[in-house]
Formats: C-alpha cells, structure tokens, sequence
C-alpha cells in the first residue's frame, strides 16, 4: 500500500522503508521549538534529567513572543529562565526582543524550516511549516523537553484526508478564507488526529502567505498536521530563506486516504467565524445584520506577514478608521516590520488612525496590547475565537482575513471591501 | 506487562477540565492532584477506586486544554491503563509521556461496562472482560513505548538508557 506524504517523511526520520496509520514510531528530530510560555516548563523537566545538554545546539529554537517585551514581572521571570538556558547551552536560535517575531512566521522566514523536516514545538500551531512540505506538529512539554535532550519524538502515523484544489480566487479571498471555509465544512474535530494533505492545480493560485495561513489553521481542525506540496514557490522561499538542503517528498499514487474534498476557490467568499469556534462560519453575504466592532486586529502567527500587510495598506490607504473603533496592527517579525516600513505601509496605517506594534503575539491570547472589556467585539485575523480568548468572557472574537479586518475597521461594522467601492 | 482491575465507565468527550478541574492546578503533587480526579463528573470514583483499577470510555477522551496534570491526576489515583474508542492527540502523548497506558479499542470501549472486571496484556494488546468472558485485540504497544511505561515516563526512560 503506498504512504501519503506525511508517511514517508515520518518513515524515513524513523529509518523505516514504510510506516503505516496507527503504527507508533519513534523518529528522529530537525528542530525543537519552545516560546516564552512553555519553554520554561520543558527547561523545568529538562533539569529532572540526568542528559544535561541539548542534542543539537542548532536544532533548537527558543522564541520570546507571547508576552514580550515583558509585560509583568511573571513574564519577565519566565524569559529570564529561558535566557539563561539559551546561555548555557549556547543555543543557536535563541530570539529575543531585537531579533525575535511570533513563532510560526519568524522560523521559515530565518530558514529553519525546510521540505522533508521533522519539526515538533511546544505550541499548537507548530503546524504551520507544512505549508513548505515539512512535517510538523504541536506537542506537550515533557516532549520538548525529551526532544531537546534526546533529538527524538514518537508519533503514532496518521492517516490523511485529501484536499482537492482547484480554480482561482477572486480578488478579496485569500488564504484564511480557504481554511475558515475547510473549517465550516468538516467541523474542529474533522480532522483529529489525521494529516490534512492540500493538493491541486489551484495551489498555484496560492501565495506562500496563503499556504502559512492555511497550515497555521490545521490544528482549528484538530489535525496533526497539515502539509503542500513543494513547488516552484516553495523552492523559490526555501533558496530565499534558507540554507538548509531541503528534500521533497510526493505522495505515492496509491495512498490511501480517509476522505477527499475538491475546494474550487473560484467559489469561495469572505468567510467570517463567529463566536465562540472557529467552524462557526458564515460567508460575508450570508451575514445580514450589521455587526458592530470595538476592534480590529490585524496580525498573529495566522495573518501578520508581509502580504496580509499590504491587503490590509491596500484597503486602509487614504481612509479613516472608524471613530471609537481601535485598529490594532502587529507585523509578525522584525523583518516583516522593516519592509512594511520600506514599502510605506506603515505610514498608510498611521495615518488612517491605526497603531501599529512591535511583533508579539500579544492579543491573539488575550496577552496584553488589546485586552477586550466585557460585551465588545472585535475582528481579527486571529485563529482562535473561544470564549474569553481575547480579554473578558463576555467579549467577542470574529475570525476573518485582514481585507475584512481592514475594510471593518473603517465601516465599524464587519464589511466587506465591496462596501468601500473597492 | 499486565493490568487488572475493575472499570470505571465513562462516556463522550471527557474532557481535562473534569478529569482535574482547573482551580487545582495551583498544585503539582500527583498525590493531592488525584484527590479532586473526575470529581465533577463522578464524586464517588476517588472513594471507591482501588489501586490497578481501569478506566473506560467512549470517543474523544482527554479533549481540551492540553495540562499534563490530567493524566497525572489519573495515574496517581490508581489507575493502571485507559481504554478508549479514540483519544484527544496531546492527551494521548502526555500520558504515554508520563508513563500512562492508554490503549484505543472502539469495540472494547463500546462493550466494557462499569464494574466488569477486565485484564489487558500490553505485549499482545489483548483486553479480556473476564465478567463478559469476552476478549478484544486493541494495538500493542512497541517495544520502546512498553519501555517509556515501564520506566513510569519519558524523562525516566531518557535516563535509563
Ligand atoms: S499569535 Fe496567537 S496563535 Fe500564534 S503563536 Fe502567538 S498566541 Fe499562539
């Protein structure tokens, strides 16, 4: 029986000829992340072990970024821990205020991420760097810590749905709503435990900051993984990025999978995730009442690179956010900050009435920089909309693409760019 | 390896805010954890389970935040293997990582009923309800997660090698 992609990278980490679902492996790691949250943890159970170094000072990613800089003295301890851990074991990728972006957006970007990887991280939305054909996935701490120490996982094979996609997008559909949509249909545990595989001639009509969007989004599926194909694109970021040697893996022609769905983006619209789960999708001309925002976000691990930014520049250029409304922009990374500022983007959102941060997570989890008082409503490029995710748990969380973020912000109300004569 | 003991049934969707509700994780100690286990759902199991003892449900058990105190919470109380029709994925690896056997078995998850008395040999990954008299075939579990269990948890089982 032939192997979906994720099978065959996971067969040859394990030094296997073939793997097959349900079978528990043990493979072999390219990289082990931790943020500011749950690197302390893994560093905690690290000491408990009698191996006192890391396996690979170069595979391990340690990232400041939830709730830096330090927002109170509790994050101020925590990222003091992983500090001096990074120290000590001279750690290669250590990102600090200065250097450091959220997570999921600054790894590809510095090259850490390639085709053919193993990747585990002690964040859920490790998934991401399937966008470049890597496997990879969220994990619980004591697996970061024992993947730190020991440069190994296990995993149990999943089995795969099949992602069909076919057509192209009309010009305000980006890649969130390609996945809010995928969401809708098969629900936040449509994908639980399995690999969701995209494939099609449609991908070509899908920037790399689409495809991260899409991958981020997998595990709002209760994937494992998600993961593209390597294409011209892909290549075309990797030689960019990095300089790691990348290694293409293709699904054999006879794997099996457990469900298949043909996507034509051509028929996708706006699509907006209500509260409080993310497959609680409605398209934007399926939403008739006026729905009244205090805020827009437009940032995270999901929507904050450098495309999304300039969607979102392209819409607010020479508008107005709404009075009383607040407009919160967060470039993902350092770099993605300095070429929004080089391209002028930055100038467009302040002076539309935005602000504009330094790269953190920081309101996506309720953090700090847009903490939600009771009964408001925001909309935001975020991926998780769960009760109390932003700020108090009678605020309110819409999940959505930066264009409709933006084209919000200046209706006060969730809009499309249609609405802007746009 | 074996496990033996008498079941605590369980249904759908048990997720790890009931198995160790979140107003004690101001706690680390297994042993205090363990005392507030599955309350929410079911005050009596902490009196009545008995060191070995099994716990069964049905789909999606461990759902929800990902607290490795859940599984913590679970094995300090006693019990000594969870068989379920499917587990939620980080649950499923703390508690492997924690040296928690877990097996998934729908047909076993679905027949078992509490208090039957049931056996499970983790080299076969055969289940037996010695009550029913009926035997199932759940996954074995390989050589080297048999190990992570025996040495109670990954961070043992590093050390060991
Ligand atoms: S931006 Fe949000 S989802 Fe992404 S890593 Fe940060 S907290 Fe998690």
């Amino acid at each position: 029986m032939g192997m979906t992609m994720t099978q065959k990278i996971l067969a040859v980490h394990a030094g296997l000829d073939t793997v097959t679902a349900g079978q528990l492996i043990e493979a072999d790691l390219d990289l082990v992340l931790g943020n500011d949250i749950t690197s302390p943890v893994a560093i905690h159970e690290m000491d408990k072990m009698t191996v006192k170094t890391v396996f690979d000072k170069d595979k391990v990613a340690l990232v400041m970024d939830h709730f830096i800089p330090n927002k109170d003295i509790k994050s101020a301890e925590h990222c003091k821990c992983v500090r001096e851990f990074a120290c000590k074991h001279d750690i290669t990728n250590y990102f600090d205020v200065g250097q450091m972006g959220i997570e999921h957006a600054l790894l590809p970007e510095q090259g850490l991420t390639v085709a053919g990887d193993v990747i585990i991280g002690a964040d859920s939305h490790t998934c991401t760097y399937g966008a470049l054909g890597a496997f990879s996935t969220g994990v619980g701490s004591t697996d970061m810590a024992a993947g730190m120490a020991t440069g190994k996982a296990w995993f149990k094979v999943p089995s795969a749905i099949k992602f069909n996609i076919i057509g192209k997008p009309s010009k305000w559909v980006s890649g969130k709503d390609v996945i809010l949509h995928i969401i809708g249909m098969i629900g936040v545990d449509g994908a639980l435990y399995k690999s969701m595989e995209f494939v099609g001639e449609g991908l070509s009509n899908l920037s790399m900051d689409d495809r991260f969007t899409i991958a981020n989004m997998a595990i709002e599926a209760g994937g494992k993984n998600g993961i593209f194909p390597v294409d011209d694109k892909a290549i075309a970021y990797m030689e960019e990025h990095s300089k790691r040697p990348y290694k293409v893996y293709e699904a054999d022609a006879d794997a099996e999978y457990e469900e298949e769905y043909t996507i034509d983006l051509s028929t996708l619209e706006p699509t907006i995730a209500f509260p409080h789960l993310p497959e609680n999708t409605k398209t934007i001309s399926e939403i008739k009442e006026d729905i009244v925002i205090d805020q827009a976000v437009i940032g995270s691990c999901t929507n904050g690179r450098i495309d999304d930014l300039r969607c979102a520049a392209e819409i607010l250029k020479g508008q107005k956010v709404k009075k009383n409304v607040r407009c919160i922009v967060i470039p993902a990374t350092q770099s993605i900050y300095l070429q929004a500022m080089e391209e002028g983007l930055l100038k467009i959102f302040i002076e539309a009435g935005a602000v504009v941060s330094t790269p953190t997570c920081g309101p996506c989890l309720g953090g700090y920089m847009g903490i939600l008082a009771e009964g408001e409503r925001c909309i935001s490029t975020t991926n998780r909309n769960f009760v109390g995710r932003m700020g108090h748990v009678d605020s309110e969380v819409y999940l959505a693409s930066p264009a409709i973020a933006a084209a919000s912000a200046i209706t006060g109300k969730i809009s499309a760019p249609a609405e802007l004569g746009l | 390896m074996n496990a033996k003991g008498t079941v605590f049934k369980y249904g759908d969707n048990v997720d790890t805010d009931v198995i160790i509700p979140a107003r004690y994780l101001n706690s680390s100690d297994p042993a205090e954890l363990a005392t507030h286990c599955m309350e929410d759902i079911d005050k009596e199991f902490i009196n009545k389970v008995n060191k070995g003892d099994i716990m069964v449900a049905n789909k999606n058990f461990g759902c929800g935040s990902s607290r490795e105190h859940a599984p913590i919470a679970i094995k300090a109380a006693g019990i000594s293997c969870v068989i379920a029709e499917t587990f939620a994925r980080i649950f499923y690896r703390n508690s492997i990582n924690i040296g928690l056997p877990i097996i998934e078995c729908p047909e076993a998850a679905k027949a078992i009923e509490s208090g039957d008395e049931v056996e499970i040999d983790f080299d076969s990954g055969v289940i037996k309800d010695i009550t029913k008299g009926t035997s199932y075939q759940g996954q074995a579990f390989p050589p080297f997660m048999q190990k992570i269990i025996k040495a109670e948890g990954l961070v043992n089982y590093i050390n060991n090698k």
